[in-house]
């Protein structure tokens, strides 16, 4: 047993309203920049929806992922190492740019410099790749909410798996979203496809980076990535990817998906997992049994034997109690609502999913049955096949039985959870029928719905000795303590002078005030403020204007 | 002007393709890159470039075994001086026609590709003429000696020159006596090895045959300086982390 630790994520489907404010932050963070003008570490899809790049999901089209030979081995499914080489000068697996979309701008400044004319002025779309005028065909999310309708959502992957009876009623049946960041697997294929070695797994906390001075440019990881999750950088000529915000998790911060959330959907934890078993468990030969078997290589981290290990293999103490408190390990392993996408691929990857059971529960709403009542919500994930078929399509490799689990147990949750919403006595039994207690129902029910911030995302901070200079706190004056000397306010030249602070001490206890408090915006002097914007000018509302120094009344 | 041309330029520019080489790996890592522009367009490049670059690696076997090699050890194991060329012209006639092709097909598709074209630099240019200009006369000689003569029997001339740039011991003399067109596709060479470091051409010297060795999944620790680290050898298994220093 070789125990490590994995940073992880999981996603509960069922609050994602695709707002897209994920995707939007992490390219302000990451991938503002030319070059990668075309590139979303994350992106968010609509499901059933192509997905991006197109149609990523079809390994026979762009064989990404592993392949079990017949001898049981795994090799990479676009070729092993010989073939790769044999294949570097012209990669025949690669997705275009056109697969993506063109990225483009708009020629804002002939608003400003058109001449005087009859017609307003427009704006023409510009290609960012050649700078001429272009015409806009499709982008990261030109899908959106099934926009297109069946003949875009008919190009989904996965519902080409399904039957054509399906395909055709499917559109019908409902619609979730599907955000999607790098999977930072256990078996990368990535990592494994690089020629120059320049992709690497962190030992310390699993996260998959590319070592910008290593990268070649060969291009293979693009191919390799079976979530189509590298992406080539046009100008510098390198491979680029979701960090997992490595330099945010380093300091206990989570990613700035998970930290910008509006649905607050994103679990962040720790998971301990036995390194050894990794080949092993990801070469079993039946693609139903990769769920469970990538299930078991986690270790339990409160068992003494895996602790013992742990702490043989030179993993902190701070780190076994956070993968102790990890809610990944609940969700995945106590709980069993979460699973992984697309286990086909023997990736092993490491950001779960708790599938959506809303789109259930609309349905019998919509006509007009008790769409929280246990009998009625089991019966309709039985009878709902293809919002089933298509869920195990993604998250199970088709095998629809940890589905329906999963689902069956959402379902007892949310009546068992009405009850307790009602003021009507606990029923056991609505636990029991989906195998857990009552005490495990309000506990799961309390990480699914109201777990704080500090519950949501456990993360050690990095255990380097350089956490103190990630955080820039050498340069902090040891005096710097409340009403301590170093504490001024502002130094002797005035408020701008001296030793600014570091704008990250100042973000990082500025996040963590506002994450943590308890209303939205909580200031101190909230009572005191006067909203200027509906006061109609009569008489003196309270706080308008500070005291006065003699205490008398104006 | 002999020494100048086959003493001093040959030496000058060995000089600058190491220290250039050098210099780059230590400063510039970051732009040692392909620079692929597969992302662009890659119906043309996957004929193009597959063509050129196994051509031009055919060709550099060729060099190496008609310059290094010498004449006396393939004499030693039996193969006749007329065998040696009849084999030489006709794999490098071969090879050296991939090579042109596929470089036309590349430089065409550079131009008339608006992306590709786009993302071409100065730099990328200069080096393509200097490039086109070697394989060009390497090729025209080559064939002009063969279609008008018997061919040239370099391995006489300027394989011991070449060899001799190495001993230390240059004798220019026997450069004087080769053809011109030969003269002009050493010169040219040669100025293209200088230009070299400072060129996209740089990613031919981290072709990856590591790769056939390594473990599919490189582990690294977050602890030391990223870039720096030596590679792990596959027979270790997954890594541990290194052991916690203590706080002093």
């Amino acid at each position: 047993m070789r125990v490590m630790a994995q940073m992880s994520m999981v996603m509960n489907l069922d609050k994602c309203i695709g707002c897209h404010t994920c995707s939007v932050t992490c390219k302000q963070a990451w991938t503002n920049r030319s070059g990668v003008e075309y590139v979303w570490f994350n992106n968010v899809e609509s499901r059933p929806g192509q997905g991006y790049p197109r149609t990523y999901q079809n390994q026979d089209r762009w064989e990404g992922g592993w392949t079990r030979t017949r001898t049981g081995r795994l090799k990479p499914r676009a070729g092993g190492r010989i073939k790769k080489l044999f294949s570097i000068f012209a990669n025949p697996k690669m997705p275009a740019m056109q697969d993506y979309y063109e990225p483009w701008t708009y020629d804002y400044e002939h608003l400003l410099t058109a001449p005087a004319g009859d017609d307003t002025p427009v704006a023409r779309p510009k290609s960012l790749l050649t700078g001429k005028d272009t015409k806009v065909t499709w982008s990261a999310n030109w899908d959106d909410s099934l926009a297109g309708g069946n003949e875009i959502a008919a190009g989904d992957p996965i519902l080409q798996q399904m039957s054509e009876q399906v395909r055709q009623e499917y559109e019908k049946a409902f619609l979730f979203f599907l955000p999607r960041i790098c999977e930072h697997c256990l078996n990368p294929s990535c990592a494994a496809s690089c020629p120059s070695g320049a992709i690497y797994k962190r030992a310390e906390d699993g996260i998959v980076l590319v070592d910008q001075d290593r990268c070649r440019g060969w291009r293979m990881c693009v191919t390799g990535c079976p979530y189509k999750k590298i992406y080539f950088n046009h100008r510098t000529g390198k491979a680029e990817k979701c960090t997992f915000c490595f330099p945010r998790i380093e300091i206990g911060q989570p990613t700035i998906c998970s930290e910008t959330c509006v649905g607050r959907l994103r679990y962040l934890g720790l998971m301990l997992y036995d390194a050894d078993a990794v080949g092993k468990a990801a070469a079993v030969k039946d693609e139903h049994a990769l769920y469970e078997a990538q299930k078991s290589v986690f270790l339990d981290p409160h068992d003494p034997q895996v602790i013992a290990a742990a702490r043989a293999a030179d993993i902190p103490d701070d780190w076994i109690t956070a993968a102790q408190r990890s809610p990944i390990w609940d969700l995945i392993m106590k709980y069993e609502v979460a699973l992984p996408l697309h286990p086909e691929y023997r990736t092993m990857p490491m950001v779960w999913y708790i599938p959506p059971l809303s789109p259930v529960v609309d349905i019998l709403r919509d006509t007009g049955h008790d769409g929280e009542d246990l009998d009625n919500l089991f019966g309709a994930v039985d009878a709902l096949r293809i919002p089933v078929d298509y869920l195990a399509g993604l998250f199970t490799a088709g095998d629809p039985a940890p589905v329906t689990a999963v689902l069956q147990r959402l379902a007892a949750m949310r009546a068992y959870q009405r009850r307790i919403n009602l003021g009507e006595e606990r029923d056991e039994s609505l636990a029991a029928a989906v195998g857990m207690t009552g005490t495990e129902m309000d506990d799961m029910y309390r990480l699914l719905a109201i777990a704080k911030y500090e519950e949501r995302y456990v993360i050690p901070a990095a255990h380097a000795e350089d956490a103190h200079h990630l955080e820039q706190l050498a340069t902090e004056c040891s005096l710097d303590t409340e009403g301590g000397p170093g504490m001024g306010g502002s130094g002797p030249f005035g408020e701008s002078s001296g030793t600014p602070a570091p704008i990250s001490i100042e973000n990082f206890h500025m996040l963590r005030d506002r994450q943590t408090a308890d209303s939205v915006a909580a200031p101190d002097d909230k009572q005191k403020r006067v909203n200027l914007l509906n006061w109609d000018g009569k008489g003196r509302p309270e706080g308008l204007f500070p005291p006065k120094k003699d205490g008398g009344d104006q | 002007m002999n020494v100048l041309l086959w003493v001093v330029f040959p030496y000058l520019c060995i000089a600058v393709l190491v220290g250039g080489l050098i210099w780059r790996y230590r400063y510039d890592k970051f732009g040692w890159t392909t620079r692929s522009s597969q992302l662009y367009e890659s119906a043309v490049l996957r004929w193009g470039s597959p063509m050129f670059h196994f051509g031009v690696l055919m060709v550099l076997v060729g060099h190496v075994g008609g310059l290094i090699i010498p004449k006396s050890w393939t004499e030693a194991v039996g193969i006749t001086e007329h065998a040696y060329h009849l084999m030489a012209v006709f794999v490098g006639t071969v090879a050296g026609f991939c090579t042109l092709i596929g470089m036309a097909i590349l430089i065409a598709r550079r131009r008339l590709t608006g992306p590709v074209f786009a993302a071409t630099t100065r730099n990328d240019k200069a080096m393509y003429v200097v490039l086109a200009a070697v394989i060009v006369l390497g090729l025209w000689s080559t064939l002009r000696a063969n279609v008008s003569g018997d061919g040239y029997d370099y391995r006489e001339t300027i394989s011991p020159w070449f060899r001799s740039l190495f001993y230390l011991s240059p004798d220019p003399g026997i450069m004087a006596a080769v053809p011109i067109g030969f003269q002009i596709h050493i010169i040219a060479a040669f100025a293209l090895f200088a230009f070299w470091p400072f060129t996209r051409l740089v990613h031919a010297f981290s072709a990856p045959v590591g790769y056939l060795t390594r473990p599919y999944v490189p582990y690294r620790s977050r602890d030391t300086r990223p870039g720096l680290r030596p590679s792990r050898p596959g027979w270790e298994g997954p890594p541990k982390l290194p052991a916690r220093r203590d706080r002093g």
